[in-house]
């Protein structure tokens, strides 16, 4: 059953603004394909509060069946948050009351979440060369925070996401001899093991909100969050598909990747090595092709119905015509 | 296939139609509407462009695998001998083979798609 959010925010404004708050704007974000992002501001005796709801739509889809409960997710940033990671205030976690189902509410962070508007609009002109640095040094404190146990957060290293990605392209019943190749190619090119640490699991251009004038505002949309190899995090931020239309600046179409390195050394991180970064990268461009395939999937078994599904299945051809180029380059 | 009106035709006339009411429509539908031209434009694309891509992917894996065969049965076979280990990276004409069906296959999908490895724009 569909909850209806709207419906139920004027409940959810009184318990967060008190007797006599309302709802003054809700507006449904676009974007996400599983979560719905709802911005909304209550009014109130205390003034009025800029909120963003986050709240799982799906109940079960390819994409989410790895991510964290809502709560957990909160958990994090909260835990993340205090060990100095740039993250947005955590304002209230959902429960039944709220009629609500898994959802939590942030405190609205300004800035801009759209990747190509990060990549090409001048308002970010001026701070554009400083993102990469930024974001090498932003997770660092997030690797820096003991995953909290009472999480149970999984343990995911490059075998491990391999063999994943690896039984759900298989089970898709796809034959795309792109992605067999570069599963072949990276299979053997695994690197040596290191110390699993917290991961953001989803960092990329298009999950932190940037401010024009100071860069890094607010790393966002923690559901992937695991334990495993810090690489992944830095590979996955240079995967081209979320270069927006700039793949000659690999860190996200707006860096180099020599300044995500420095800013994470920087920082205090430990230093990663570039071909670790490209192995996770060209690991992420396998990783979203097979994840686009299990989004046609959970349109064409009927899961879900949006139109948004099918489409994103055409993106894996993407995900190839990279992988040609990465497996042509090496690592 | 008949003409007057071709199938992409009709396709590029539903598109047209819809970025015509798109103005009008809440964000999430805009959304959506936005999507569905696009999945209109990959079936323009695919009408006009498919066979010519197919027959490119066809001959450039037949190359490959020595012998002739139809687009589905040498597409099995191709993943089948990565899969086991017998084609590599290394294996001559794979790569080059593979980088022809992916050029065309986004070129279908997402023609303004940048692929890894283009150079910036010109300013």
């Amino acid at each position: 059953m569909a909850i209806d959010v709207r419906a139920q925010l004027p409940k959810l404004a009184v318990r967060l603004g008190g007797e006599g708050a309302g709802v003054a704007a809700a507006q449904r974000l676009s974007g996400g394909a599983s979560m719905e992002m709802w911005s909304f501001s209550i009014e109130g005796p205390n003034g009025r509060e800029d909120l963003i709801l986050r709240h799982r739509s799906a109940p079960f889809d390819p994409e989410t069946a790895r991510s964290v409960t809502l709560a957990t997710e909160a958990a994090l940033i909260v835990a993340c948050g205090k060990n100095g990671a740039i993250v947005p205030p955590v304002r209230h976690v959902c429960d039944d009351e709220d009629g609500l189902g898994e959802a939590y509410v942030m405190v609205a962070v300004p800035g801009e979440t759209l990747g190509r508007r990060i990549v090409s609009d001048p308002r970010f002109d001026a701070v554009r060369g400083d993102l990469a640095r930024q974001c090498g040094a932003a997770l660092v404190p997030i690797h820096a925070t003991p995953p909290p146990a009472e999480l149970n957060l999984r343990f995911s290293d490059a075998e491990g996401e391999l063999n994943r990605y690896w039984d759900s392209y298989v089970a898709s019943g796809a034959q795309r001899p792109i992605l067999e190749l570069a599963f072949q190619y990276l299979r053997g090119r695994i690197p040596p093991p290191v110390e699993p640490i917290l991961l953001h699991g989803d960092f990329r251009n298009g999950n932190i909100m940037f401010h024009p004038d100071k860069g890094v505002a607010a790393v966002l949309d923690w559901e992937l969050a695991h334990v495993g190899d810090p690489a992944e995090d830095m590979g996955w931020i240079c995967t081209n598909s979320w270069r927006f239309g700039r793949p000659d600046r690999p860190v996200g179409g707006f860096g180099d990747y020599a300044d995500l390195l420095a800013g994470y050394e920087a920082a205090g991180g430990k230093p990663i090595e570039l071909s670790r970064v490209r192995f996770w990268q060209m690991l992420g461009s396998l990783r979203w092709g097979v994840m686009c395939l299990g989004m046609y999937l959970s349109w064409s078994s009927g899961v879900t119905n949006s139109v948004e599904r099918p489409m994103i299945g055409r993106r894996v051809s993407e995900t190839e015509a990279d992988l040609v180029v990465l497996l042509e380059q090496g690592l | 296939m008949i003409t007057h009106p071709k199938t992409e035709e009709l396709a590029k006339a539903v598109a047209g139609w819809i970025d015509e009411i798109r103005p009008g429509l809440d964000p999430r539908n805009a959304f959506l509407a936005r999507v569905a031209v696009n999945v209109l434009g990959v079936i323009q694309r695919e009408l006009t462009q498919g066979p010519a891509a197919e027959g490119r992917a066809v001959e450039g894996m037949a190359g490959v695998l020595g012998h002739p065969g139809e687009f589905a049965a040498l597409n099995a076979e191709l993943c089948e001998r990565i899969r086991t280990g017998e084609f590599t990276i290394d294996t001559p004409g794979l790569l080059s083979v593979l980088t022809t069906m992916a050029r065309d296959q986004v070129a279908i999908d997402q023609p303004n798609y940048r692929p890894e490895g283009t150079p910036a724009p010109a300013a």
